[in-house]
């Protein structure tokens, strides 16, 4: 299996990473910046040509309706549930969206759903891992929050088939992180990992022994994170800025999605900064020319905050609960997710759980290098993951409704996975050949406090009289989290045909659609071909250049035309690794130019050295005359 | 007897047979269960069935693995939870546990009439007593009062039911220990319908225990609210 590699992938709320196993420790693959984040940032320049990254993150401030951020927190939800985003994210919904239909955004002039905006950010790490080991990548581990449902899960798996990834498992987020956490030292006993990201927010309790990661029990909340903190400091701001300045940006819609993202960066950057200094400094550039300037103290921020960060004792304190574990007989609380570094987060954690937080690992990269060693798990595994293994849970009961509009729970919330259920149905007509069933994933009693799953239709039916239909419905949630059905009239022994209508997501066909449809992504791939070319020819002269200098001839160039030759080489090393074709092609022909004297006199040195009688075994005239100009074509390596 | 999971020759994952839980950890029919033992079994099974070990194996392999690990994972939590364990039995050995039903909750929704709840003939008198008792805490509260001479009476009859309800378990017990034994003795003639008997008076130490459970927990929600 050496070539091929499985990856493991954090798809975050604000950043994405990619990791893998090498030897005996996970490690993070940088990007072409050499940073190991890449924000979960997308955006279409002028030529609507997709930037993904930290290249993406100057769109959102220059031109806002072109480039989205946080798309995670539409994953797997509908219309109805994503008003309260819509007011405070500047995501864009199609013009012609109607109810029932699956989400798109608009991205300047094209809309996209969100698992086709996720496998944009998907295929930027994937190509970021091909360079890495100069070999395809197909497959990968992509982890979820533990607290995703049905839709939001499958919608992260069609991210993935879109990209081009065969997705192995989905991994819930905590779990990965007690991977990582345990991998080495032999861990042993009850660990809490509490994992506050950008838009989520987890708790999970594991077992861990001989190997084994088990989880107990997990909660969490899927709107919950940084960004609410965020969004709750920008709207300060604006009621600030409309009260000092008489700036209106609420209404200004024109200037409000520069200014609202100016802010969103000034307020970030102060976040982070009370996270080490007793005061922090925002100081905005407002479009029209204004500033805002404001210093926040550690105090204020805090109170600000506590509302947000209180939110996170319910599902902790039910966890507990469900896990039939008090405080005391943890073992070790681990921290996961930029939010952690918080210092008034890891109080409440201290407070919550009476102990001091866990916190070695890099809260950004413990999930990815976690998911890296399911990766190896997966792969066949290595001598030090051979004995691992992960017992995980589904977070949410699964039920069916049933008369009365009442849920009637089939699999209980923390069942291990793979878990199953069998109901069995009749027939109220005679000779129906159909039966539907409304599958929901919630804790509430009745079926529209639940989440809404699924409807499965049951074709084909054997025709008979009312109620003589045994059929058996199988309900299986598998290792990802994710429900499969399955139903067998039982007197016929006829499998019944499942036409499934998901309530938020794409079908199948959908998903093929998107796959093809990115490989107009071509366009995209081959442009990167021609970059992977370009560097090659330049490396190419550049090496040859190098041993050029060594030769004779160069010391009869003037000492302006060796400055020259010098200058542009500098030029060229610095292009190079980057992404701008047309100017690593121009530094190539530069060079070329400004070396051709360089090497007529060397050829010329090698012809009268010849005629000296010495031997020719400089390679560097191996092709000869043909080769038009020896320095730039040499393929001597 | 327990269930094959892997074949003896070549070693490969097999499909599941569908057999009942005890079966499938190689336990006898019986409710007295060394739960230690069946959790190694537990992961010791997991660590050869469990899905991630089958990631690069071919479909077929696969779905077994799927199957059987979720088989496992559903017959370990049935039988390491001693209530779950017994209903399990109950429902192999063909009894129906009439008053949890789903039939009984469907139809007493559908028609909204209440299901049928039997009240234990040695609750009778104390369960008469509290519910007025609750009536009056009820109507109180409504009104703003405080009794704290109600509230001390409330507070000792739900002492007495949880009194009751851990009684009760011992009694589940002791039942267990007559299926135990009547499993391991030798079929005569009335062991048939001595198994039957047995059965019966679980069935009845069971749903006693579900409603005293209720019951305390009424009780809870009227003290809260």
């Amino acid at each position: 299996m050496a070539t091929d590699y499985i990856v493991g992938i954090d798809l975050g709320t604000t950043n994405s990473l990619v990791a893998y196993m090498q030897a005996d420790s996970p490690v993070v693959i940088p990007g072409e910046d050499g940073l190991n984040l890449v924000p979960s940032v997308v955006a279409l320049d002028e030529n609507n040509q997709v930037i993904v990254g930290n290249a993406a993150r100057r769109y959102l401030i220059e031109t806002p309706e072109r480039a989205v951020y946080s798309i995670k927190r539409l994953m797997g939800r509908g219309l109805e549930d994503i008003q309260k985003e819509l007011k405070l994210f500047p995501f864009q919904l199609a013009d012609d969206l109607h109810e029932g239909e699956v989400l798109r955004i608009k991205i300047g002039e094209r809309t996209y759903t969100p698992p086709e905006i996720s496998a944009l950010v998907l295929r930027q790490l994937k190509r970021n891992a091909e360079r890495f080991f100069g070999a395809p990548v197909t497959q990968a581990v992509i982890t979820v929050p533990a607290y995703f449902n049905d839709a939001q899960r499958q919608a992260t798996k069609d991210a993935g088939r879109i990209a081009g990834l065969n997705v192995l498992r989905l991994v819930n987020e905590p779990t990965a992180a007690s991977l990582a956490y345990g991998l080495d030292k032999k861990k042993h006993g009850i660990v809490v990992v509490y994992d506050l990201g950008g838009g989520t927010f987890d708790i999970s309790i594991l077992k861990l022994h001989d190997g084994i990661f088990e989880v107990i029990a997990t909660n969490g909340d899927t709107h919950l994170g940084g960004d609410d903190i965020d969004n709750l400091l920008i709207a300060i701001a604006l009621d600030d800025i409309r009260g000092e300045l008489g700036l209106d940006f609420r209404r200004d819609f024109r200037r409000s999605g520069e200014a609202v993202q100016r802010i969103r960066q000034a307020v970030i950057e102060a976040k982070i900064a009370l996270s080490s200094q007793p005061t922090a400094k925002l100081d905005v550039d407002l479009p029209g020319g204004k500033k805002y300037q404001r210093e926040i103290s550690l105090e204020a921020f805090e109170q600000t905050i506590q509302p947000i960060i209180d939110r996170t004792v319910a599902p902790c304190k039910q966890a507990l609960k469900d896990a039939g574990v008090k405080p005391e007989q943890i073992d070790e609380v681990v921290l996961v997710g930029g939010s952690t570094r918080i210092p008034k987060v890891r109080r409440l954690v201290q407070d919550l759980f009476g102990r001091v937080p866990h916190t070695d690992l890099n809260p950004d990269e413990v999930v990815a290098l976690g998911a890296a060693v399911q990766a190896n798990i997966l792969g066949g595994g290595s001598e030090i993951t051979k004995e691992m293994l992960l017992l995980d849970v589904t977070p949410l009961s699964l039920g069916i409704e049933v008369a009365g509009g009442v849920t009637d729970k089939i699999i209980l919330r923390n069942s291990t996975v793979p878990a199953s259920a069998t109901q069995y149905y009749t027939t109220q007509v005679d000779g129906q050949t159909n039966v539907a069933i409304h599958v929901l994933q919630g804790e509430r009693e009745l079926a529209r406090d639940c989440r809404s799953l699924a409807r499965f239709d049951l074709k084909g039916v054997p025709p008979m009289p009312a109620g003589m239909p045994r059929i058996e419905v199988r309900f299986l949630i598998d290792a990802n989290g994710i429900l499969r059905v399955s139903a067998r009239e039982q007197r016929s022994g006829q499998e019944a045909e499942i036409d499934v209508q998901p309530s938020y997501g794409l079908t199948d066909e959908q998903v093929e659609n998107m796959l093809l449809e990115s490989f107009d992504f071509a366009e995209e791939d081959f442009r990167q071909r021609q970059i992977i070319e370009a560097r090659r020819e330049a490396d190419t002269i550049l090496t040859a250049l190098a041993k050029a200098k060594k030769n004779q001839a160069w010391h009869e160039l003037t000492t302006e035309e060796r400055r020259n030759v010098e200058t542009l080489e500098k030029a060229l090393v610095a292009v190079k690794d980057g992404d701008d074709f047309h100017a690593i092609r121009a530094g190539i022909d530069a060079l070329n130019e400004a070396t051709m004297r360089l090497a007529e006199l060397m050829m010329d040195t090698a012809v009268s050295t010849a005629l000296k009688g010495k031997a020719m075994d400089d390679t560097d005239l191996a092709e000869g005359p043909q080769a038009g100009h020896p320095v730039a074509k040499a393929e001597f390596e | 007897m327990r269930a094959v999971h892997f074949c003896s020759s070549c070693g490969k994952v097999q499909p599941p047979v569908p057999v009942d839980y005890f079966t499938f950890f190689g336990f006898p029919r019986k409710l007295n269960l060394d739960t230690a033992g069946l959790e190694k079994e537990f992961y010791a099974l997991s660590r050869r069935l469990h899905p991630d070990l089958f990631a690069q194996a071919n479909p077929e392999e696969r779905a077994f693995s799927l199957e059987q690990s979720s088989m496992l994972n559903d017959a370990y939590r049935t039988l390491k939870d001693p209530i779950k364990r017994t209903e399990y039995l109950l429902r192999l050995e063909g009894v129906e546990l009439e008053e949890q039903s789903k039939q009984a909750t469907e139809k007493a929704r559908a028609t909204g009439k209440l299901k049928k709840q039997v009240v234990p003939a040695d609750l009778l008198e104390e369960v008469f007593e509290l519910n007025m008792h609750l009536e009056e805490l009820r109507a109180q509260k409504k009104m703003g009062e405080d009794d704290p001479a109600l509230l001390e009476e409330i507070g000792k009859a739900k002492l007495s039911l949880e009194e009751k309800y851990a009684a009760l378990f011992n009694e589940l017990k002791a039942e267990w220990n007559k299926w135990d034994k009547s499993v391991d003795d030798e079929t005569t003639d009335g062991a048939e319908a001595d198994r039957q008997k047995i059965l019966d008076k679980i069935l009845d130490v069971l749903n006693r225990r579900n409603y005293v459970r209720n019951l305390v927990r009424d009780v809870n929600e009227a003290l809260e609210n």
